[in-house]
């Protein structure tokens, strides 16, 4: 269009004066908000020291935020053990919840009913009560099973003797509460996947001879994870933060070493920065993962699959470079005529 | 064995309430191609789908390559079929559907040796060897690190073809193979189909391309309401139509 020589007029760009202004607003609200992070105020107490004889006496400032107590618990050991605790029962948690929801799942979409009830009323009983009451509940389950016996009912047969207090430590509940209630969410997140997937799938997969099986693995799940993927990585990070409620059956995660800690010193909202910056740095690690994963099973789905950060970085930069350094847009003349 | 490769006496079929498929009679001889064709709705991929046991005749004898179709009967009595044995059944009949139905998210290679390693139990060196013959043979040996998202409809319909020949069937059968396709991708699909004919495969083909009935068919049988109004040379049977039926079809086809 442009290429055929000199013929060639100007071309001026829409002004979007509202974009500006809303700009502009934006940027003021980040300022205040990041001068209110760097500032210092008087910390309501005053230091004395005696120099020369003389006593003087000045308030005592320090950051608003008390970066400085942050970063002395940040790296300190309660803290990391309570971390690794989080962390743990996150994984723990989730691998419950992902495997036994993708079992409740495809005995859901079962056509035999005595699969797909039960699968559903699974779903609808652990979605319909608060995870925190189901916390304390698995905490507390030994008030009404004492003991746990593994047999047939009403028969005098028994694989299994266990004793449940013993069984049931803070850790063992708050890993079994949280695990299947999440698998309530994760088999709808499971099912909405595997019915994602196109049934000609399954009859070319039948065709070939797969049994029911078969073509679950190999054809039906592996596109289901596509559609499963993105919903999962949101209830991982959700997963990270809702283990601090197994701070109140008494486990030392991340919130419950810094409510330990300031327990004793006082330092309430240093201490709560603390555990939430250590909480954004894993989700931001859980996001980049997520992205990563995401690539890898929506391998096939699209004729170019996405830039991944990096390039996408790069390509702003160059976007942004070649905004200063190429001449305006221009068509020729003749579209003007 | 001397028997046809399908044999269908009076098979019937009903979904909640409509008859689908009203006692059909067909008959598909050993390295045949029988053409099927007939109005949308009359049951065509119905009967494929009960050939293939994706669906389960309710009614009358369906046999293929000498084998009731669901059943086996020993002792007088029919004994239902397992699970395992029909999908044995199913891996010895190729299929190709009208929307190709390629594995999205496998290569166009692992489409055609996936059924080869997983069913048949081929080592996969082997597997890939006979894949890249068949997909030579389809046209498409440069393409095999390509998704099927990737590719043109024809194409694709050609991958499916080689991933249903990968099985080494004794019979094929194609539910409108070239419906989805642009006008200009249905000769590369048909070619391929063609060579299969004269290469002796037994061919069972729903379709709306005429031309190619008339040519490669050794039978048509046209299906309407769920029965066979009428069946035999394809050239008699397009040329000089006997029922109304057929006549008012092939005037909206043609
Ligand atoms: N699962 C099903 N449940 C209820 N009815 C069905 C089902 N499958 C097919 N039918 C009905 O059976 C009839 C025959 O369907 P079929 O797909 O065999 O037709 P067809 O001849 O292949 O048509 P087309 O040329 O449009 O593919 C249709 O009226 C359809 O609505
Ligand atoms: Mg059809």
């Amino acid at each position: 269009m442009s290429s055929d020589g000199g013929d060639e007029v100007k071309v001026v760009p829409v002004r979007h004066v509202g974009r500006w202004f809303g700009g502009a607003v934006i940027i003021v609200l980040i300022g205040m908000l990041g001068h209110t992070i760097i500032s210092k105020i008087p910390t309501g107490q005053r230091s004395c020291e005696t120099v020369g004889g003389v006593r003087a006496c000045h308030p005592q400032i320090n950051w608003r935020f008390s970066w400085n107590i942050v970063f002395h618990y940040f790296t300190s050991s309660e803290i990391l053990h309570g971390l690794v605790k989080t962390m743990e029962l996150t994984v723990l948690a989730m691998a419950i919840g992902i495997v036994l929801g993708v079992l409740i799942a495809v005995m859901r979409l079962s056509p035999s009913r005595l699969l797909s009830s039960p699968a559903w009323s699974y779903t609808w009983f652990f979605r319909g009560t608060p995870v925190f009451v189901q916390l304390l509940f698995w905490f507390n389950i030994s008030a009404i099973y004492p003991t746990l016996t593994i047999g047939l009912p009403f028969l005098p047969v028994t694989f299994l003797h266990l004793d449940m207090v013993t069984l049931l430590t803070p850790f063992t509940a708050a890993a079994v509460a949280l695990g299947l209630n999440e698998a309530a969410y994760m088999s709808e997140i499971a099912r909405s996947g595997l019915i994602s997937v196109d049934e000609g799938q399954v009859e070319a997969a039948s065709s070939l001879g797969m049994t029911r099986g078969q073509s679950l693995r190999l054809v039906v799940l592996p596109q289901a994870m596509r559609i499963i993927v993105p919903p999962t990585g949101n209830e991982v990070i959700s997963m990270l933060k809702t283990t601090s409620l197994a701070s109140s059956i008494g486990l030392t995660e991340l919130l419950g070493a810094a409510t330990n800690i300031y327990a004793a010193n006082y330092e309430v909202m240093p201490l709560l920065i603390t555990a939430s910056l250590w909480y954004l740095i894993v989700t931001t690690v859980l996001s980049i993962g997520q992205f990563y994963l995401e690539r890898y099973f929506g391998r096939g789905a699209l004729r170019t699959p996405p830039p991944t950060p990096l390039a996408r970085l790069r390509s702003d930069l160059r976007g942004i470079v070649s905004k200063f350094r190429t001449p305006r847009p221009s068509v020729s003349r003749e579209a003007l005529r | 064995m001397t028997s046809a490769m399908v044999e269908a006496r009076g098979v019937c079929k009903h979904y909640a309430g409509v008859e689908v498929l009203r006692g059909v009679n067909l008959t598909v001889n050993r390295s045949e191609v029988t053409c099927l064709i007939g109005p949308s709705g009359s049951g065509k991929s119905t009967l494929l789908r009960c050939i293939n046991h994706l669906e389960k005749h309710d009614a009358g004898d369906l046999r293929v390559d000498g084998q009731l179709v669901g059943y086996e009967a020993r002792d007088g009595k029919l004994y239902e079929r397992s699970d395992k044995q029909i999908c044995i059944e199913r891996s010895q009949i190729g299929m190709v559907f009208q929307r190709f139905n390629l594995f999205q998210h496998l290569t166009v290679l692992e489409n055609v040796t996936i059924g080869q390693v997983k069913v048949k139990k081929v080592a996969a060196d082997a597997a890939t060897k006979r894949a890249r013959e068949l997909l030579a043979r389809v046209g498409l040996d440069a393409k095999e690190g390509f998704y099927p998202s990737q590719l043109s409809g024809g194409q694709q319909q050609r991958v499916a073809i080689a991933r249903a020949l990968a099985m080494d069937p004794k019979l094929m059968l194609f539910d409108e193979p070239t419906s989805a396709l642009d006008p200009e991708l249905v000769g590369e699909v048909l070619d391929v189909m063609k060579d299969l004919a004269s290469s002796g495969m037994t061919m069972i083909v729903v379709t709306h391309e005429m031309g190619f009935a008339r040519e490669v068919a050794d039978t048509v049988y046209f299906l309407d309401s769920g029965v066979i109004e009428e069946s035999g040379d394809p050239r008699q049977v397009l040329s000089s139509p006997r029922s109304e039926r057929l006549k008012s079809f092939l005037s909206k086809v043609l």
